[in-house]
C-alpha cells in the first residue's frame, strides 16, 4: 500500500505554534502541523531534533510553553497524561517501559484500564460486577496479544522477554487502551531486519483497523516503506513535510542529513 | 505590644539562629549529595550533650569543650558516612530515607544509654546578667547564638562560592560523574560534606544548650523545624535557610507568647507543610531547578 | 500469586486459630494470647503502610498518628458522648479517611524526601494536638475509662474473645487487600512503582490512587485504633508518637515491604521483641529496633519473606523501590 493514492481525511491532531523551552534551550518551536486521521505519519529529523519532545508534549508528559495541541476538536494542553490517554492517544517509548517484574498478559492488561472502571471498593470486596469485569479485561487483553503474536508467552515475566518482542508487547499495551491514535517512539531501535519487516507490517495492521499512527523512527528503509506522510524536525522547527517521494527530493532535507552525518 | 512583644522577638531571632543552622546541615549534604540525612537533628542533640560531657567530668574549659564536642560530632558524621551511606551507594530514595532514620535511632538510643534521660544544662558562654534595653532583657548567649550563626553562614556562603574545595563540593551534587572526569574526587567531597554538616549541627547544638538543656529526645524536632527551615528557604539556599530559619523561630516565639505556648512546636510544622504543600522549592530556590532534582 | 497465595491465607488462618489452644496450658507462655492481640491490632496498621511502601512506593511516617485518630475519636465518641462503639469505630474510619485526604492530596504530589518530611511533620502535629487538648484527650496524663466492646449484650472480656475478634478482623482486611491487589487496582498499583510514566501512559491517575492507598492505610489503622482503645480501655499520646510510626515502619521493613504477608511476618516478630524479649533491656530497646532497621534496610532489603531465594550482597540490589 502506497502513499500515492491515499484518501486523506480531515485531521486528527492539530499542532498549532506548538513551542517547548528548557531554561533557554527551545527544543520544540512554532511547530504548525496538522496529522491526517487514518494515515501512519512518520516523525523524522537528526538527533536532537525534538521528536521525542513532540511526543511528550502530546501525550501530556511535558506542557508546552507555547501554542496549542488540538486532538478531535478539543485542545489537550495542560491535561494531565492519564487523561490524554483516556480521551485516545497512546504511545511507547524510546526505551522499553514495560512493567518488568509483571507478566506479559498483565502488560496488556493494564492498557484496559482507561476501558475498565472498578475501584478500590468494588475490587477489595469483589463485587458481581467487578469479576465480570475482570474476565473481559483478560479476554481483551489476549486478543491484542493474538494481534501482535505474543499469546503464547502470556504468562512470562516482561523483562525477561527478549527486546525485539519487548518493543511489540509495548505496542499492544498501548493499543489495548483503544486510542484514535498511538504514537510509536522509535519503535525499530534495537531490533534486527526480520523483526523490523514484522513490526512493519504490524503498524499497517494497526492503521488498517483505523489507528492512526505516528511515529520517530531513524530506519528510513521502514519510513519510506511504511509511512504516508513525513514530518522532518529540524532543531525544533519544522524543516518540511510531506510524502515520502516528495520528502526524499526536499533538498534542504538530504541537505540536514548529510550534515549530521558528516558530523558523526 | 511595647516590651513583651521585643521580648519575644529577641528570643524567636535566637532560637531561629539555630534552626538556621540546622538548616544549613541539611543543605550542605544535599548540595554535595542530593540525600536528606533525617540523622541531622541528632547531631544536635549529640553537639550539645557532648560538651556537657567535656565541660562537666572532664573538666574542660568551656571553649575546649566546644572545639572538642564539634570535632567528635564530625567524627560522628565522618563514620556515619563510611559506614552506613557509604555502603548504600546505588539504592533507591525509599531505602536511603529508611537508612538515615535508622542511624537516627541509633544515635538517640545510643545517647540514651549513655547519658539517660535527664536533660543536661552548660554554663552561659560568657557570665553576667542579661543586658537591658529599653526594658527588653536580652541574656548574652542570645548574642553569641546569633553571632556564631552569622559566622557560619558568612563563612559558608564565602566557601561554597569562592573556595575551589566549595566549588567542587557543588559540582558533585550537579554531575557525579563529571565531577569525576574532572578530577574531583567525589567519595572524599562526599565525606567532607558529612563531616561539615555534623559540625555545623553540633555547634547549634552546643550553643543552645545553655539556653534550653539539652537531652536524647531532642534531635528529632529540632532537626524537623529545621528541615522546615530548609525547605522554606529553598533546598541547597543557605542565604534562604537563614531567612526561613529565623521566620521560624519568630513564628513559633510570638506563638509561644501571645497565642498558646504548648502549640509553639506545631507552629514550625505547620509552617513546614504549609511550604511543602503550596511551594516546595521553597521561598528563594527556582521551580525550574526543582523540576531538574532527581529527588 | 492467586492459588498460592489463597493456601498460605488458609495455613496462617488455621494456625492463628489453634494458636490460643497451643500456648494456653503452658504457663510460661499462655500470656502470648495476650501479645498476640497487639501483634493483631498492629497488623491492621502496618498492612496499610505495607501497601503504600510495597507496592505504592510511597513513604509514611504519619501512621501511628492515624492509629491515634481512630483511637481518640472511638475513645472521646465512647466516653465522652455515650455512643455505642460499634458506631464509634467506623466514625473513626470517616475522620481518618478525611484527614487522609486532606493531608495525602498535596503531599503524595512531592516527592520522596518531600513526602517522608512532610508525613513525619504532620505526624508531630498530631501528636501535640493529642497531648494538648487536655480537655478532650486527656492530655498527656491520657484518658482512661473507656468502655469496652460488647456483641448483642455480651461484654467481651476474655482475651480468648478479643484474639478472635481482632484476628477475624485482620484476616478480613488481609483477603480484602488481596483481592485488590489481584485485580485492576492492584495491578495499577505495581504499575505505578515500577514505571510510573508508562503507567500515566496507559490511563493510570498516579496520584489519584497515591492518595486512596494513603486513605485505605489511614482507615485500616483507624480500625486498629479503635480495638485497641477499647481493648486496653485508656490512652496516651505516647503511643501514637513518632517512635511508633517508626516502629510500624521497621515492622513492614523486617518482614519484606513487597509482601502483605512480609507486613503480617513482621508485625509479629517486632510486637514479641518490643514486648516480650526487650522487656529485660528496657534501655537498650531503641537502640536495637534502630540496629534491626539499618540491618535490614543495609543488607535484606526484601525483609523475612525474601530470605528463601536471599543471596549474598548482589552489586546492585534488586530495584525492591522504585522512586518515590
Amino acid at each position: 500500500m502506497s502513499s500515492s493514492g491515499l484518501d486523506i481525511g480531515g485531521p486528527i491532531l492539530e499542532m498549532h505554534d506548538l513551542g517547548m523551552r528548557f531554561g533557554g534551550v527551545a527544543a520544540l518551536q512554532s511547530v504548525d502541523y496538522s496529522v491526517p486521521v487514518g494515515i501512519i505519519q512518520a516523525v523524522i529529523g537528526p538527533n536532537g531534533a525534538g521528536k521525542t519532545t513532540l511526543f511528550n508534549c502530546i501525550s501530556g508528559m511535558l506542557e508546552p510553553t507555547d501554542g496549542s495541541i488540538v486532538f478531535d476538536g478539543r485542545g489537550i494542553v495542560g491535561l494531565a497524561p492519564h487523561r490524554i490517554a483516556e480521551s485516545g492517544i497512546a504511545r511507547t517509548f524510546q526505551h522499553v517501559a514495560l512493567f518488568k517484574k509483571m507478566t506479559v498478559l498483565e502488560n496488556v492488561m493494564l492498557g484496559r484500564h482507561p476501558r475498565s472502571r472498578s475501584g478500590f471498593f468494588a475490587t477489595g470486596l469483589r463485587w458481581p460486577g467487578m469479576r465480570r469485569e475482570e474476565k473481559l479485561i483478560r479476554e481483551k487483553a489476549f486478543e491484542y496479544l493474538d494481534l501482535v503474536g505474543l499469546a503464547q508467552c502470556a504468562g512470562v515475566e516482561a523483562g525477561t522477554l527478549p527486546l525485539g518482542k519487548q518493543k511489540i508487547l509495548e505496542i499492544a499495551r498501548a493499543l489495548a487502551t483503544e486510542p484514535r491514535i498511538v504514537l510509536l517512539d522509535e519503535p525499530a531501535g534495537g531490533l534486527n531486519m526480520k523483526e523490523t519487516e514484522e513490526l512493519g507490517e504490524l503498524i499497517q495492521a494497526v492503521r488498517g483497523r483505523g489507528v492512526t499512527v505516528m511515529l520517530v523512527e531513524h530506519d528510513m528503509n521502514l519510513i519510506m516503506e511504511i509511512s504516508d506522510r513525513i514530518l522532518v524536525l529540524h532543531y525544533g522547527q519544522v524543516l518540511a513535510s510531506g510524502t515520502p517521494s516528495e520528502i526524499k527530493d526536499n533538498g534542504a532535507v538530504i541537505e540536514a542529513y548529510l550534515g549530521e552525518e558528516g558530523q558523526e | 505590644m511595647g516590651t513583651d512583644f521585643f521580648q519575644y522577638v529577641v528570643s524567636g531571632l535566637t532560637i531561629g539562629a539555630i534552626y538556621a543552622m540546622v538548616a544549613i546541615g541539611y543543605n550542605i549534604i544535599y548540595s554535595v549529595t542530593e540525600i536528606i540525612n533525617f540523622a541531622q537533628g541528632e547531631f544536635v542533640m549529640l553537639g550539645g550533650l557532648f560538651a556537657v560531657f567535656f565541660a562537666g567530668p572532664l573538666h574542660l574549659p568551656l571553649y575546649l569543650a566546644f572545639v572538642c564536642a564539634v570535632a567528635l560530632t564530625g567524627c560522628v558524621g565522618l563514620a556515619m558516612d563510611r559506614f552506613v551511606i557509604g555502603q548504600a551507594r546505588n539504592t533507591s530514595v525509599l531505602s536511603l530515607i529508611i537508612i538515615t532514620i535508622a542511624v537516627s535511632i541509633i544515635l538517640k538510643g545510643s545517647a540514651m544509654l549513655w547519658w539517660g534521660k535527664d536533660p543536661y544544662s552548660l554554663p552561659a558562654f560568657s557570665s553576667g546578667g542579661p543586658i537591658k534595653i529599653a526594658g527588653v532583657s536580652i541574656q548574652p548567649q542570645a548574642l553569641w547564638i546569633i553571632g556564631i550563626c552569622t559566622l557560619v553562614v558568612v563563612g559558608l556562603t564565602l566557601f561554597f562560592r569562592k573556595s575551589i574545595y566549595g566549588k567542587a563540593m557543588l559540582a558533585c551534587a550537579d554531575n557525579p560523574n563529571a565531577a569525576r572526569l574532572a578530577g574531583i574526587p567525589v567519595r572524599y567531597m562526599v565525606f567532607l560534606s558529612f563531616i561539615l554538616s555534623a559540625a555545623i549541627g553540633a555547634a547549634a547544638g552546643v550553643i543552645i544548650t545553655p539556653v534550653s538543656m539539652m537531652e536524647y529526645d531532642r534531635g528529632a524536632l529540632l532537626g524537623l523545624k529545621g528541615f522546615g527551615a530548609a525547605a522554606l528557604g529553598g533546598l541547597g539556599q543557605f542565604f534562604g535557610a537563614l531567612v526561613a530559619g529565623i521566620l521560624l523561630g519568630l513564628a513559633e516565639s510570638l506563638c509561644a507568647g501571645y497565642l498558646s505556648s504548648g502549640y509553639k512546636d506545631a507552629v514550625a510544622l505547620v509552617l513546614l507543610l504549609l511550604a511543602l504543600f503550596l511551594k516546595p522549592e521553597g521561598l528563594f530556590g527556582s521551580s525550574e531547578a526543582a523540576k531538574l532534582k532527581r529527588f | 500469586m492467586g492459588r498460592k497465595n489463597w493456601l498460605v491465607l488458609l495455613g496462617a488462618a488455621l494456625f492463628i486459630s489453634v494458636f490460643p489452644w497451643l500456648v494456653t496450658p503452658f504457663k510460661a507462655v499462655s500470656h502470648y494470647v495476650d501479645v498476640m492481640v497487639f501483634a493483631g491490632i498492629f497488623s491492621l496498621v502496618s498492612i496499610g503502610l505495607s501497601l503504600l511502601m510495597g507496592y505504592a512506593g510511597q513513604i509514611s511516617l504519619a501512621q501511628a498518628a492515624f492509629f491515634g485518630i481512630g483511637a481518640y475519636t472511638s475513645g472521646i465518641l465512647t466516653s465522652k458522648f455515650g455512643v455505642n462503639p460499634w458506631i464509634a469505630m467506623p466514625a473513626g474510619m470517616v475522620v481518618c479517611a478525611a484527614v487522609a485526604w486532606l493531608v495525602g492530596m498535596p503531599a503524595l504530589r512531592l516527592k520522596g524526601h518531600y513526602l517522608a518530611m512532610a508525613t513525619l511533620g504532620f505526624g508531630v502535629i498530631v501528636n501535640i494536638v493529642f497531648a494538648e487538648e487536655v480537655n478532650w484527650t486527656g492530655g498527656p496524663s491520657g484518658m482512661v475509662d473507656i468502655p469496652g466492646l460488647r456483641i448483642a449484650g455480651h461484654k467481651i472480656n476474655s482475651e480468648f474473645a478479643w484474639y478472635y475478634l481482632v484476628w477475624g478482623t485482620v484476616f478480613l482486611a488481609l483477603i480484602f487487600c488481596f483481592h485488590l491487589l489481584q485485580s485492576r487496582v492492584g495491578r495499577a498499583l505495581r504499575a505505578i512503582h515500577e514505571e510510573e510514566k508508562a503507567a500515566e501512559s496507559v490511563g493510570v491517575p498516579t496520584a489519584r490512587y497515591k492518595v486512596r492507598v494513603f486513605i485505605l492505610g489511614a482507615v485500616l489503622a483507624a480500625i486498629a485504633g479503635s480495638l485497641y482503645t477499647h481493648y486496653v480501655t485508656c490512652l496516651n499520646p505516647s503511643s501514637f508518637n513518632l517512635m511508633w510510626s517508626m516502629k510500624f515502619m521497621l515492622m513492614v521493613m523486617v518482614g519484606g515491604m513487597q509482601s502483605l504477608w512480609g507486613a503480617l511476618v513482621g508485625t509479629i516478630l517486632m510486637t514479641f521483641v518490643g514486648n516480650e524479649w526487650l522487656q529485660v533491656f528496657a534501655e537498650l530497646e531503641i537502640l536495637v529496633y534502630g540496629m534491626i532497621l539499618l540491618v535490614v534496610a543495609l543488607f535484606l532489603p526484601g525483609g523475612i519473606v525474601s530470605l528463601p531465594s536471599w543471596r549474598p550482597r548482589r552489586k546492585k540490589p534488586a530495584a525492591v523501590v522504585g522512586d518515590a
